[in-house]
This record gives C-alpha cells, sequence and structure tokens, in this order.
C-alpha cells in the first residue's frame, strides 16, 4: 500500500510542476497577477508530495518490504537500521528521487524567501524550477520509478546495499553533492528568468549571488566529504582519482567558483553581464551533464551503477532541451551593448577576468580529458582512456597561476589600482612567503630538499600574508583593533576565510603528495615495523562477527619514539549477501599527519600483507573545503542581502582613485 | 542581427556538437567489443615476464586452453576490488594470464607479492603497447580467449560474482 501511496505522489508532484511552469509563466508573460501568485503555492504543494513519495521509499526501506525491486537489490533484512534509511539513495532510482526532493526543497525555499523580488521575476524564476522538475518527474515516473514491486513472487531477502557504500561518509556525500548541483539549479532559473523579461541588471546579480554561493558551498563540502571517504573506504589512501565520475562533481564547482567572482563584478560594477549569465547557464548545465554521464553509461567508471542506455536518451533529450534551450534564448537575448564602464588594466576587474579565464580553461582541460576516450570512440579512434598525469599536467600549472593571482585580488581596487600601491602593500609579504618557503622543505624533511614543497608552502602563505597586509591596510584608520576587526563586513570576512580555505587545501594537497610514506609488508604476530618513527607492531589477529558481514581484525600498537601513541584495529570484511571484500582501514587522525593501516591479503599461516601510510597533512586538503564552504556560508548572512527589495540597478559607487585614500572595497 | 550578436551563438554551436557526439556516444556501448577483434586471434607481442623481466612471452601462452587475459594496472582501483575474485577464480582452476598495463613494473611486482597471484603468467604492458593493439579502454578489462588463441569475449570492469555467472561463464563453459 504504502509504495503505491509513493508512486501516486509521485505522479501528483509531477502533475503540479506541470502547473507549476505553465501558469506563472503564462501570468509574467501576460501580467496576470493571479496566475503570477499561483507559483508559490505550486512550489509549496510540489514540495510537499515529493517529500510523501520520499517518506514513502524510506518506509519500504526501514520495513524490509522485499516487495519493491529497488529496496530488494538495495537492501537486506541484515543491514544495520541506520544503512537501511540511508539505502534509500544507494542506487539510481533512489537517488534521483533524492535529486527530485533537493529540487523541491530549494524552489520552495525561493518561493519563501523571494517574497521582496517583483513578482513578474518570482513567477519566472519558479516556472524555470518547475520545468526543470518536470523533465526530471517524467524521467523518475517513466523510466526508472522507485516503486516497482517485483510481484508475485518476490525474494526472500534483499541482495544488500553495497558494502562499499555501507559507511558514515556515504550517508552524507550524496545529499550535499545534490544539494550543491541542484543549488545551482536557482540561479540558472535567475539568468533565464532575466533573460525572458529582459531585465539584466545588478538587481538581477544581486539576487542571485546568495543562491549562487549557498548552492557552491554545499558543492564544496559535497566534493570534499567524497573525496574524504573514498580515502578511507577504497582502502589504498588516495583522496583523489580523475574519475569520470569524480571530474562531473569537480566541474560544476570549478565553473560556479568563477560565476561567484563574476557575479560579484556584475552586481558591484554593472560588468560582464552577458558574461555572468552564461556562466550561470554553464554551471547547471555541467550539472546536468554530470547527471547524463553518470546515469546513461556512456563512459565506464567506478561509480557508474545502474546505467541504461535507455535512460541515457531521456537525459541527453532533456539536456538538449535545457541546454539547448537555454542557449538559444541567450543567443537571441543576452546584451549586446558595450558596458560604458571601463576599467583600468590593474583593477580588481582584470584580477577577476583572469580569475574567470584561469577557472575557464581548466574546466575546459577537466572536460575534454572526461569526454576524450568518448570522441575517440565516437570518431573511431578506438576506446582509449585518460589517466591522471594529463589532468595533473594541466591541474596544477593552472591552479598555481590562479592561486599566485588570486593574492592581487582582494588588494586591488575597483576600476583602477597605481602598481606602485600593490607593490608597496605586497612586497613584505612576497618577502615572508619566500623565506618561509625556503626554510620549511628544510625544516620539515632535511634529508630530501624539496623545491615543489617550497613552491606549495610560498604559494599558500603568499596568498595568506597577502590577506593579512590587507587586513591591517584596512585598518589603518582605526583607533583600535578590535574596533577596526568589528567595521570589516561579514562578506569581507567570508572572502577571506575561504581564500584561506583555499590555501590551505593546497598546502594539504602538495604536501601530502610530496611527503607520505607507504610501506607494503608482510606481517606476524608480535612483529614490528618502523616507518618515519613511528613503531608498529602487530599484537594479534582475530575474527570478528558484524551484524551482515565476518572479518578479520588486526590489532596494532603503535608508538611514536618510544611513546605509546595508539591501538589501530584495521579489518578485512567479507559481506556475506553479495560475498565482497572490504577493507576497513584503521586511522590515527591529526592535524599534521594521519596514520594509516589497511589489511591486504592472507600470507600464509598467522601472516598477513598490510599496507601502512603515513601521509603528513592530508586532512588540510579537507579542512580547507570546509573553511571555503564555511565562507560561503558566511557571505550570505550578509546584512546586505536582507536589504528588503533593494532593486538598485547598475548601482556604481564612488571608487578612490588615490591609492590610500577610502578604499570601497567591500 | 549584427556581429556582436552572432557571437553569442557560439556557445549553442559548441553544445550543438557535443550534444551530437553524445548522442553517437550513446549508441556506443563502452564495453562492447569492438567487432575488428571479435573472433579474431590475440594481436602477436612478445613482451617481458613480471617474474623475470629477462624472459619474455609470446600469444602462444594463450594457446592450448580455454583462458582469460586480465589487463590490470597498480593505478587502477577497480583492480584492486576485482583482485580477490580472481584469486578464486585461479582456486577454480581457471587460467588467467595478465597483462600489466602501462604500470611501474615494481610497484606491479609489489602488489603480486603482497595480495597474492591469481595469474598463471603475467606479462609487462609498460607502454600500453599490447593494449593499443587489444583496444583496451580502460583498466581492467578480461577477454575470453579460447583453445587457439582466438578472442571469444571481452567484458569492460571488474569481474566480479554477478558478472562472471551471467556473462563470462557462460562463454568459457561452452569453450570448453
Amino acid at each position: 500500500m504504502v509504495p503505491e501511496l509513493g508512486q501516486f505522489a509521485l505522479i501528483l508532484a509531477l502533475c503540479l510542476s506541470v502547473a507549476l511552469t505553465v501558469l506563472p509563466l503564462l501570468g509574467a508573460h501576460y501580467g496576470n497577477s493571479l496566475l503570477m501568485h499561483s507559483g508559490r503555492s505550486l512550489a509549496v504543494g510540489f514540495f510537499t508530495f515529493v517529500a510523501i513519495a520520499f517518506a514513502c521509499l524510506t518506509y519500504a526501506f526501514a520495513h524490509d518490504d522485499f516487495t519493491v525491486t529497488y529496496v530488494a537489490s538495495n537492501s537486506n533484512s541484515l543491514l544495520p537500521y541506520m544503512y537501511k534509511l540511508t539505502a534509500v539513495w544507494g542506487g539510481h532510482e533512489g537517488s534521483l528521487l533524492l535529486w527530485i526532493l533537493m529540487l523541491s526543497g530549494w524552489t520552495l525555499a525561493v518561493a519563501v524567501f523571494s517574497r521582496s523580488l517583483p513578482l513578474d521575476m518570482q513567477a519566472r524564476v519558479l516556472g524555470v524550477l518547475g520545468f526543470i522538475a518536470v523533465g526530471l518527474l517524467l524521467f523518475i515516473v517513466i523510466t526508472s520509478n522507485p516503486f516497482d514491486r517485483n510481484l508475485p513472487l518476490p525474494p526472500q531477502d534483499g541482495s544488500d546495499l553495497n558494502p562499499l557504500l555501507q559507511d558514515p561518509g556515504f550517508i552524507i556525500h550524496p545529499p550535499f553533492l545534490y544539494m550543491g548541483y541542484v543549488g545551482f539549479s536557482v540561479c540558472f532559473a535567475f539568468a533565464i528568468a532575466a533573460l525572458l523579461a529582459g531585465r539584466l541588471d545588478s538587481a538581477w546579480a544581486r539576487w542571485s549571488r546568495p543562491w549562487a554561493t549557498l548552492a557552491w558551498g554545499f558543492l564544496s563540502v559535497g566534493i570534499a566529504l567524497g573525496s574524504w571517504w573514498a580515502y578511507y573506504e577504497l582502502g589504498w589512501g588516495g583522496w583523489w582519482f580523475w574519475d569520470p565520475v569524480e571530474n562531473a562533481s569537480f566541474m560544476p564547482w570549478i565553473v560556479g567558483t568563477a560565476l561567484l567572482h563574476s557575479l560579484a563584478t556584475t552586481e558591484k560594477r554593472g560588468l560582464f553581464k552577458s558574461w555572468t549569465i552564461l556562466l550561470a547557464i554553464f554551471t547547471f548545465s555541467l550539472s546536468l551533464l554530470g547527471t547524463f554521464l553518470v546515469r546513461s553509461g556512456i563512459l565506464t567508471s567506478v561509480h557508474a551503477f545502474a546505467n541504461d542506455p535507455e535512460r541515457g536518451v531521456f537525459i541527453l533529450v532533456f539536456l538538449l532541451i535545457i541546454v539547448g534551450g537555454s542557449l538559444t534564448l541567450y543567443a537571441l537575448r543576452a546584451p549586446v551593448v558595450k558596458s560604458e564602464i571601463g576599467f583600468n588594466w590593474f583593477s580588481r576587474e582584470t584580477f577577476l577576468l583572469f580569475n574567470n579565464i584561469i577557472l575557464n580553461v581548466t574546466m575546459v582541460t577537466v572536460l575534454l580529458g572526461t569526454l576524450y576516450p568518448l570522441v575517440a570512440d565516437a570518431l573511431g579512434w578506438g576506446k582509449i582512456s585518460v589517466g591522471p598525469p594529463y589532468f595533473n599536467f594541466f591541474f596544477l600549472p593552472l591552479m598555481g597561476l590562479l592561486c599566485l593571482l588570486m593574492a592581487f585580488g582582494p588588494l586591488a581596487n575597483w576600476k583602477r589600482t597605481p602598481a606602485k600601491h600593490l607593490l608597496l602593500m605586497l612586497w613584505k609579504p612576497w618577502s615572508i612567503s619566500l623565506v618561509l618557503a625556503l626554510l620549511f622543505p628544510w625544516f620539515y624533511r632535511p634529508e630530501t630538499y624539496s623545491f615543489a614543497a617550497a613552491t606549495a608552502v610560498f604559494i599558500g602563505s603568499w596568498i595568506t600574508t597577502a590577506l593579512l597586509a590587507d587586513v591591517i591596510y584596512r585598518l589603518r584608520n582605526s583607533a583600535s583593533v578590535l574596533g577596526g576587526l568589528q567595521k570589516l563586513s561579514l562578506s569581507y570576512y567570508a572572502m577571506a576565510v575561504a581564500h584561506l580555505g583555499i590555501a590551505v587545501t593546497l598546502i594539504g594537497v602538495s604536501l601530502t603528495s610530496i611527503y607520505s610514506v607507504e610501506r607494503d609488508l608482510r606481517m606476524e604476530e608480535q612483529q614490528s615495523v618502523e616507518l618515519m618513527g613511528y613503531s608498529f607492531t602487530m599484537q594479534s589477529i582475530k575474527k570478528v562477527q558484524g551484524p551482515n558481514y565476518v572479518a578479520d581484525e588486526a590489532f596494532i600498537t603503535v608508538t611514536h619514539n618510544g611513546k605509546p601513541l595508539d591501538d589501530m584495529h584495521p579489518q578485512k570484511r567479507r559481506y556475506t549477501a553479495r560475498g565482497m571484500m572490504m577493507t576497513e582501514v584503521a586511522l590515527d587522525v591529526g592535524l599534521f599527519r594521519d596514520i594509516y593501516v589497511a589489511m591486504g591479503e592472507p600470507v600464509g599461516e598467522k601472516a598477513w600483507a598490510m599496507r601502512v601510510h603515513v601521509k603528513p597533512f592530508v586532512r588540510w586538503i579537507w579542512l580547507g573545503a570546509l573553511m571555503m564552504a564555511f565562507g560561503a556560508f558566511l557571505s550570505v548572512l550578509d546584512k546586505r542581502y536582507r536589504r528588503v527589495g533593494a532593486a538598485v540597478s547598475s548601482e556604481v559607487k564612488p571608487v578612490a582613485t588615490v591609492a590610500g585614500k577610502g578604499l570601497v572595497n567591500e | 542581427m549584427n556581429k556582436a550578436r552572432l557571437l553569442l551563438f557560439i556557445p549553442l554551436v559548441l553544445f550543438a556538437v557535443l550534444a551530437l557526439l553524445f548522442w553517437r556516444g550513446l549508441s556506443l556501448d563502452p564495453n562492447n567489443m569492438p567487432s575488428a577483434l571479435l573472433d579474431k586471434p590475440v594481436p602477436a607481442f612478445s613482451l617481458p615476464r613480471l617474474e623475470n623481466l629477462q624472459e619474455t612471452r609470446d600469444e602462444n601462452i594463450l594457446k592450448g586452453k580455454v583462458s582469460l587475459l586480465n589487463v590490470w594496472a597498480t593505478w587502477c582501483e577497480t583492480c584492486y576490488i576485482e583482485h580477490p575474485f580472481l584469486l578464486q577464480l585461479k582456486a577454480q582452476g581457471i587460467h588467467i594470464v595478465g597483462v600489466d598495463y602501462k604500470d611501474k613494473t615494481e610497484s606491479a611486482q609489489q602488489w603480486i607479492a603482497k595480495y597474492g597471484n591469481p595469474y598463471n603468467e603475467i606479462v609487462v604492458d609498460e607502454d600500453g603497447r599490447l593494449g593499443l593493439d587489444l583496444g583496451v579502454f580502460g583498466a581492467p578489462e578480461t577477454y575470453v580467449v579460447d583453445k587457439n588463441g582466438v578472442i571469444r569475449y571481452k567484458h569492460i570492469g571488474d569481474v566480479n560474482q554477478k558478472t562472471w555467472n551471467e556473462k563470462i561463464k557462460p562463454v568459457v563453459d561452452s569453450l570448453q
């Protein structure tokens, strides 16, 4: 009964989303305020029924309803309760439903928080979101119904959730990732609404900026969680693989980053309007493309679970309509009038322009690498795979350049910054960073001096010290430091935290790659091994019985320079329902290093192959990502977004022409 | 329409090209064997053995019995997942030949020493030459080769209990 209710709710949600597309858009076109007002209530209805459907599916999982095919193939009666609930998004159908739930949530949020928007704008935005929902709901109802029953002969028990996904990291990774992906739909909807209305002013940028920022923050967390999960769950210590599906989530993030910066320019200076619109379309299109790549089976990947060409055709048609349609609209309606507002070579605009160029070039290289096997196949050049060397070759220099330039951006004025001023501000950070960078590898690991580490430390501290210099400069006229700090706007802090996050991640990525040490060895009971001053002693190995698995568990004591440090219990699990072997890593976590122990295979009596890593600074990768996300969430709280109905068009503030005289960078 | 407006059509044109590509891509199954190699002999090769790089092996090691030709590498995360199942297959007496594809030979040797060797023979394809001849799309890939050294089936992705039972074993059984 409950699955049928869920199915019914999905169909009702589909009907409501059709109404949500048609009515408000018609209303906005004909200026009918009744129709325009319907958007908000329809959005609430759309959310409600999707939420009911989602609750029904969750109920089916919680009650082990194996008559539902999707439940039977992704759950098992022995699965721990928590994982039963999260198994809801363990397969294709359920994760699609989660996608739609997120979309309906964002739509609801737009309906609730955009009361201050002009009515026609609000109606158009909701209409565009409704249109996206129609496509996805049709997709789920026609090709991927999670409520399909397997009657009259249901299986006795389910075939279990993929053991790789039975993990706390997986519980939160997809929701955050989808929050990010789908969140960009709001910004996209704003862009399309602005094109439809022919009203592309700074107000448009101001409205969509918090939404884009929020989505970007979620996506940052989502990607970081995915990387973290891969790190400890796959059992071999890697944290990023340039897998097509990782790239699929990373590309919207890269373009989304460009979008955030371009939006800032459009909001503050009324520049780059057409470009910003295009980026908004790109960002969401790449999110959809990600879905397409993962779901269509067009690329082979470790993530590509449950794919099927028929679904691929559906998503491709959907992609054609959404992306093709919006790009056509863009080509016809985007403003071509050249901005009268100019800017100098040395100005914040220029640095933001560089930011955009570099980020987009990066995205294109990632896209090419991801699609190249497909291109080669389609053109009959054979089947080829593109590996990490390709991506690293382009990605690392581009990011290095971006980060070098990043230090200038916050310090530069809008419109014009005398080069001398920048020089004056930055020579100290530059020298401090240089000294730090040259000394660091020598102190950290004197036996092998690493120039790569020096470069990374230089860039990281260059970003940090330049920000510091900027803060000091801003405080120069305040009576007290505390008073001055209070005067800095919330969005300034947000920017600073996010930029620091980049520095932290950069240092983490580089130093981990350079300084990690790993040792693969055969270990017996009472045998010890030394690695980087850590001593690992295998005490014993025993059998452990889990709820839905059996495992061999090693007990290893770790000492550092003779002092006891930690007891570690890595496991090798065998999940009974699928007969899959899984490595359960033991970790000793620290800000400056992780100790990572994974069990390999048994080699002979009582002896096991073990993999031991010491990974310096690996936590910084995710810490930085969290800082970026925190920055994003902070900036949304800035009070200027709460100014109701602040429809200021092409607002241009007076700009200081002489350095040191009233910088108005916000 | 003025010139500046025409520029705005560039993204649309690029997308159209991309969409065409996807359309073409959908009709191609990456897991499908290029028909050119199906029912053809394994391309000739002469590659060093992983266990002793001084010695070489050629395509004749695939003759005489039905074999699996498994393309793997230490950089390939799925190979790691696949590995235990290959060990099981070996225990069942399946003849498996490994191709260590575009890999660091040293890491591969460590890998085998550490995790066990599911292969009756491993050849080192360091520059990916054999992989190119075979049309390797990415590791892991597994080919079913009959007693005469002719490729009968190709599987992309990991071999696990499910794919073994449903896809590969029937082919192997029919060739015995």
